[in-house]
């Protein structure tokens, strides 16, 4: 996030777009919802209905896949009617008469046709964000989970540009970490492209300093993102570790991922629950969990907050980084001699500029947010204040293209996959835990009730629902939260692997999945 | 300007908008309330929280009354204290056994408990009829609606309407036949309750209750607190674990973590019990003959090794590949990463924020 969670309740005008915030981030959306108690305007862009766009004072129903007609059209009305910063366009940006060229055709009846959003509609949005004193941009994976996921995030960078609403409170663009530490997974360098703190591996530099601390010369090269890995597995890739992570359920096209991971000649995979993707390990080496194990997770906000152990692991459970430490021996390195966590996290802070004002002392409080350079900085509740990291932000001209599978007469519907409030990710844990998996014990397809009818099928029977990889059976749940034509379904449940469907496309720069469309047909199925 | 006023005799400056129990509060006075919780509008209420103001016409309930230049204000006297010790025998008298509650079932569980020792009441001096509906019967496991203690401070229904923005829960009645209640007397669970727990943590008496928690109350070892974030999403709220000897037995919210300010959703506050769940992997296992069985850490990690080794010699150290976790912490991922570029000298190394 560009600004802190503390300025959610500071916009005067908030777009949210491709975030199912109240159940994916509850508590986040609390604030905005305070927010709006305080008279702050809800404009939300999502295809469904979810409980957000049910509070929202404008519910932008877009298409699935069809965000950067949507957002280009929204600049289009902006720029024509003449509603930009032009002081802040003039002093922090480049590019701007590029883009003003470009989003000439990008007219909101166009935007209508390839949205289905009424173009009075993208009108009115557009000129709410536009005239916001404080206007704040926040969204999730349904706007990068897509084979534009890219554009999609470059489109937002300019509304946000061409508004002026960044580096000041209650404004920014404010992307939602969806995991616990992803943003210290990256943070800490388990990147193909960049060591810890994001330092590239492309800079003859930056080998020098990591051989310097390390004793190895790294590549130059980057490597492979997960998705080109699992493609080349067997061929390129021979062995893998997978360190908490339930690749077989959470990855798209299961039967794609499978094949991968049964080809490999070696795989060991640390975990602390025998996952679906464990069962195909030659090597299971058991975790400390959350609640046993001392650590570091950086939150959405850039935050490093410490977690702590408060009772032992369950049986011989170690710690990931004496693990692999421990393999590292194995292997003949005497690079991991650590005693504790906060001898890693150290190490850690004091390779990543990021990082180097910190230490595992002075995070005691979770006080900080990153950037810290150094030990007497204060820390960086909001970047871009004063400049970009480049110097000027740039303008981008992204074009709008279909999604990477389109509904056809074979594949006539249009399944969307995200989270539910009350499962998380492949329910290693809310799967096990009571009170989540008493309220919502199985997967349901959500269906409209129109399309319920429609389809033959009927609310609580099974449905059938194919792609072109493959089909699962899934119980119906009628209702209007995704429109007629749409239909949802979480990936949460093993045994409804709607991963079998997905991974029509990856974003040609990021290789992320488009799991956030999928054209299916939806059949009635016997009941079971 | 400096805006002051005289608080138990002391001179003591004051910003504008503050209310006489903030005040009051910040030079650490403990006026005792019930129906006060700092993130919620006042409600004045309880009248716990009154004090006396000179000038006033009789004491003024110090949660809604808005500090003024030159104001005299006095929080402890004898007749403040009579009347503070009457309303707590008074409420008392509805909650007979308010004073057993287990800290278990809530963080605010155990105000009324505090005020019965600190005025000396046992709820006798008024014995009688009592207001509670209780709904145990509402068949959700996670929220224990014992209303036989509640005592309508309404802190539940203020903390989902305020704080949360779902108003699943309000008030029906009047008087002393005043209740919380779901809309249409539902259970929770076909409300628009979202099971956040904000309810059961602010609950002065316990009335609302985590049962979770509770299925841990007849373990002999004392409650432990352990502060830690919640492992979900990326939010990054502060909980407190709580512990029994070795045994996780609760969560609750910390009202001073920086992201959350004391607010939690239904992951975060009831979804745990996985920590000690009999499917934890408690042991090395390798794959002999096409199964998975039990074996030492020394066997696990040779048996790793090795093959890391091998496929290394035979195609190349560009062959390994590791994935690090987004749910693990900094060290983990810190600790795979470095893994594959030292022991490689490779790139081969993602995360998984791609899917």
């Amino acid at each position: 996030m560009s600004n802190p969670l503390a300025d959610m309740d500071k916009p005067d005008v908030i777009f949210c777009i491709g975030t199912n915030m109240t159940e994916a981030h509850p508590v986040a959306a609390t604030r905005l919802k305070q927010a709006q108690a305080k008279g702050a305007i809800l404009i939300v862009a999502d295809p469904r209905h979810i409980p957000l766009a049910r509070r929202a004072d404008l519910h932008l129903q877009l298409q699935v896949g069809t965000d950067v007609a949507l957002l280009g059209a929204m600049a289009h009305v902006i720029a024509e009617r003449g509603l930009m910063d032009e002081a802040f366009i003039a002093e922090r940006t480049e590019g701007w008469d590029d883009l003003r060229e470009h989003l000439k055709s990008f007219t909101p009846q166009w935007a209508e046709e390839i949205t289905g959003v009424p173009a009075a509609l993208i009108e009115r949005a557009a000129v709410l964000f536009a005239q916001a004193d404080r206007g704040a941009i926040y969204y999730t994976l349904g706007i990068t989970e897509h084979i534009s996921g890219v554009d999609n995030v470059q489109s937002l960078s300019n509304l946000a540009l061409m508004t002026g609403n960044l580096g000041r409170e209650g404004t920014g663009i404010n992307p939602m970490r969806g995991q616990n530490n992803i943003q210290g997974a990256g943070d800490c360098g388990a990147l193909p492209s960049s060591y810890p703190g994001f330092q590239p591996v492309s800079d003859p530099a930056m080998q020098a300093k990591f051989e310097e601390a390390w004793g190895t010369k790294v590549d130059l090269e980057p490597g492979m993102t997960k998705v080109r890995a699992l493609e080349h597995a067997g061929e390129k890739i021979y062995a893998m570790l997978i360190c908490g992570e339930n690749t077989l359920v959470s990855d798209p096209d299961k039967s794609h991922c499978e094949r991968a991971l049964e080809r490999l000649d070696h795989l060991v995979v640390i975990d602390i629950f025998k996952t679906e993707t464990a069962e195909l390990a030659d090597v299971i080496l058991p975790a400390s969990a959350w609640a046993e194990t001392d650590g570091v997770f950086t939150n959405t906000e850039r935050r490093p907050q410490r977690v702590r152990a408060a009772v032992s692991a369950q049986g011989q459970a170690r710690p990931d980084w004496w693990i692999l430490a421990e393999i590292s021996k194995r292997l003949g390195s005497d690079r991991f001699e650590y005693n504790s966590a906060a001898e890693v996290f150290n190490e850690f802070c004091s390779l990543s500029p990021l990082y180097a004002g910190l230490d595992w002392d002075r995070i005691d409080g979770g006080g900080y947010q990153w950037p810290v350079p150094a030990a007497d900085h204060p820390g960086t509740p909001m970047l871009h204040v004063d400049e970009f990291p480049r110097g000027k932000g740039l303008f981008k001209t992204p074009s709008y293209r279909d999604p990477a599978e389109v509904v056809s007469e074979e594949f006539p519907v249009w399944l969307t996959t995200g989270r539910r409030l009350e499962h998380y990710h492949t329910r290693t844990m809310s799967g096990r835990s009571t009170g989540t998996e008493y309220l919502v014990p199985e997967e349901t397809l959500e269906v409209h009730p129109a399309d319920v009818q429609a389809w033959g099928l009927k609310h609580g029977g099974m449905a059938r629902m194919s792609s072109p990889r493959g089909s699962v059976l899934v119980r119906v749940a009628s209702d209007d939260t995704s429109p007629p034509g749409t239909v949802f379904c979480s990936f949460s449940f093993s045994d409804v692997p709607v991963n079998i469907l997905t991974g029509s496309g990856y974003d040609p720069i990021t290789d992320t999945a488009e799991l956030k469309v999928c054209p299916v047909r939806v059949e009635p199925a016997p009941d079971n | 300007m400096s805006l002051d006023l005289t608080l138990d005799g002391q001179v003591v400056p004051f910003q504008e908008g503050e209310t006489l129990y903030e005040v009051a509060h910040r030079h650490g006075d403990k006026i005792p309330t019930l129906c006060y919780d700092k993130r919620l509008k006042p409600l004045g209420a309880c009248r716990l929280c009154v004090v006396e103001v000179e000038g006033a016409n009789g004491p003024l309930a110090s949660c809604t009354t808005p500090a003024r230049e030159g104001m005299v204000v006095r929080t402890v006297t004898e007749d403040l204290e009579q009347h503070r010790k009457t309303l707590v025998d008074l409420v008392l008298s509805e909650n007979p056994k308010g004073a057993e509650i287990t800290p278990l079932r809530g963080l605010a569980s155990q105000e009324l408990a505090q005020l019965s020792v600190r005025y000396g009441s046992d709820g006798t001096r008024f014995a009688g009829a009592t207001s509670g509906h209780p709904r145990l019967d509402d068949p959700n496991p996670m929220i224990l609606r014992d209303y036989e203690h509640c005592i309508s401070c309404y802190r539940c229904v203020r903390v989902c309407a305020e704080q949360e923005g779902d108003y699943a829960i309000s008030i029906t009645g009047r008087g002393f036949g005043t209740r919380i209640s779901a809309e249409f007397d539902v259970d929770l669970q076909d409300s628009d309750c979202t099971f956040c727990g904000q309810c059961v943590q602010t609950c002065p008496t316990g009335a609302l209750g985590d049962q979770l928690a509770l299925q841990y109350t007849d373990l002999p070892e004392p409650i432990n607190a352990t502060r830690s974030i919640c492992p979900y999403c990326g939010v990054g709220c502060s909980v407190d674990l709580l512990t029994k000897g070795e045994t996780l037995v609760g969560v609750q919210p910390a009202m001073d973590g920086p992201a959350n300010e004391g607010a939690l959703c239904i992951k975060g506050q009831f979804a745990w019990e996985w920590v000690q769940h009999p499917d934890r992997l408690k042991e090395p296992l390798v794959r002999k003959d096409g199964e998975l069985v039990p074996a030492s850490w020394e066997e696990a990690l040779d048996r790793a090794a090795a093959g890391f080794a091998q496929t290394a010699a035979r195609h190349g150290r560009q062959s390994i590949y590791a994935v690090a976790s987004g749910r693990a912490p900094h060290e983990s991922a810190y600790s795979v990463q470095k893994f594959i570029r030292v022991n490689f000298g490779s790139n081969q190394i993602d995360n998984c924020s791609r899917a």
